[in-house]
């Protein structure tokens, strides 16, 4: 979707502020934030892809308004509410009115520490790759109104394929109703003065990872 | 624990998300969702266990290991394994290197996708507005706001993680720290020189 959460090349936000000595978390509610979407990320009810769909979906003034913890805790609680985990009333209450549903993975202790480790999301290929390494694409100019990978400032730019990373999940359908739909995905790269004007860098590259149906041959 | 623990720093008074994020707590441990003391052990392994830590040893055996280096190059989360910096380390990392010619910078303009398992919680500003939406249309303007200049003629590659794959980029060795042991080396290596907004520099110790 055309969101606010596809940010590349836009205008205002002012400068990048770096903090000093960073701690991990700014305060305890942080950390829960994180470990309660991490928990509830391993229960199996929804994907990686939903989860981060979740979140573009909040409205723009919302997304904007909050930090990025006060938005894992949005889309948990959005999550929970959409797939019957939790009602309304139980949020309202701040307490469990029911009982839970059965066939929820619940996280242990003994299993975070191999549940922090990304998965792979490569997956077996239904057919060869379309493009190989070299070739010129054109990515294409799409808007779906659902979650997808490819941002708005590469859409529609000839750049060409870098790299070959294999087959992975397609997310954009994978946030819709978790069909895998494996996809090749390449490594694209772009000059800045194809992506911006012809006043741009010239010494700027830049690269997405590009899924085979976000790419034509150019 | 944070020292900015705001659920006593300021009194009695919680914000709407602190009061949010409990009630989520509480709920989903009644409806037996979630057990409190893996929550407890997920924020401990990032405030204690994973970090850049990770990432600078494996930048600093990188400089000392050209055999190393070639198979970090190749496949590096199996190298990272094998070679014994890391226990576990996701699929799909890629290490990019900086050259005298080219110099990396990783992003992630449509959320905060990142190297985790070797760099630990993306900081603030990679997560921020300002970070997302400039480093692939102004990155010199970025490294700027990082205090880091680059010659003109070197060539800024940005890589935006928009899919699974993750990025760590390998820094160029300062010069004036041949000899430096593997250990004296990654204490060079800040987080941010492995995102690529920050140079390592002989005193870049007391530096993130």
């Amino acid at each position: 979707m055309n969101g606010i959460h596809d940010m590349g090349g836009m205008h205002g936000f002012g400068p990048v502020v770096p903090e000093p000595n960073e701690p991990p978390f700014h305060s305890t509610w942080e950390g829960r934030s994180l470990a309660l979407n991490r928990a509830m990320g391993f229960a199996g009810v929804w994907n990686i892809d939903r989860s981060r769909a979740g979140i573009e979906e909040l409205p723009p003034h919302v997304y904007l308004a909050m930090s990025y913890y006060e938005r894992w805790a949005m889309r948990l609680q959005k999550l929970l509410l959409e797939c019957g985990l939790v009602d309304e009333s139980e949020i309202k209450a701040g307490h469990a009115l029911r009982p839970g549903k059965p066939n929820v993975r619940k996280l242990s202790p003994a299993d975070v520490d191999a549940s922090l480790i990304r998965g792979s999301y490569a997956r077996q290929a239904a057919a060869p790759a379309r493009f190989a390494i070299g070739d010129r694409v054109r990515t294409r100019n799409i808007h779906p109104q659902t979650h997808t990978r490819l941002p708005r400032y590469a859409r529609g730019h000839v750049g060409v394929v870098e790299s070959v990373r294999g087959c992975h999940v397609f997310p954009d359908t994978s946030a819709i109703d978790g069909r895998e739909n494996p996809q090749w995905l390449y490594a694209v790269v772009f000059e800045g003065r194809e992506l911006w004007d012809p006043d741009a860098d010239p010494k700027l590259r830049i690269s997405i990872e590009a899924f085979e149906p976000y790419l034509d041959a150019a | 624990m944070s020292a900015h623990d705001d659920d006593h720093a300021h009194g009695a008074e919680l914000s709407e998300t602190q009061l949010r994020v409990r009630a989520l707590e509480t709920i989903l441990t009644e409806k037996g969702y979630v057990d409190p003391a893996a929550l407890d052990r997920i924020v401990e392994a990032y405030e204690t266990r994973i970090g850049p830590h990770i990432g600078a040893r494996v930048v600093a055996r990188a400089w000392v290991d050209a055999g190393f280096k070639r198979q970090l190059m190749e496949n590096a989360a199996e190298a990272i394994i094998a070679a014994g910096l890391a226990d576990r380390v996701g699929d799909h990392l890629i290490a990019v290197e900086n050259t005298e010619r080219t110099h990396n910078m990783v992003v992630c303009t449509l959320c905060s996708c990142y190297p985790w398992d070797v760099l630990g919680l993306p900081p603030t500003w990679y997560k921020a507005a300002p970070y997302r939406s400039r480093a692939v249309i102004d990155p010199r303007g970025v490294l700027a706001d990082f205090g880091v200049t680059l010659p003109d003629d070197t060539e800024i590659r940005v890589w935006d993680s928009t899919a699974e794959t993750r990025f760590i980029v390998v820094p160029m060795q300062p010069s004036g720290t041949d000899g430096w042991s593997e250990a004296q080396l990654a204490t060079l290596v800040t987080r941010d020189c492995m995102v690529g907004t920050g140079l390592p520099t002989p005193d870049a110790k007391a530096q993130r």
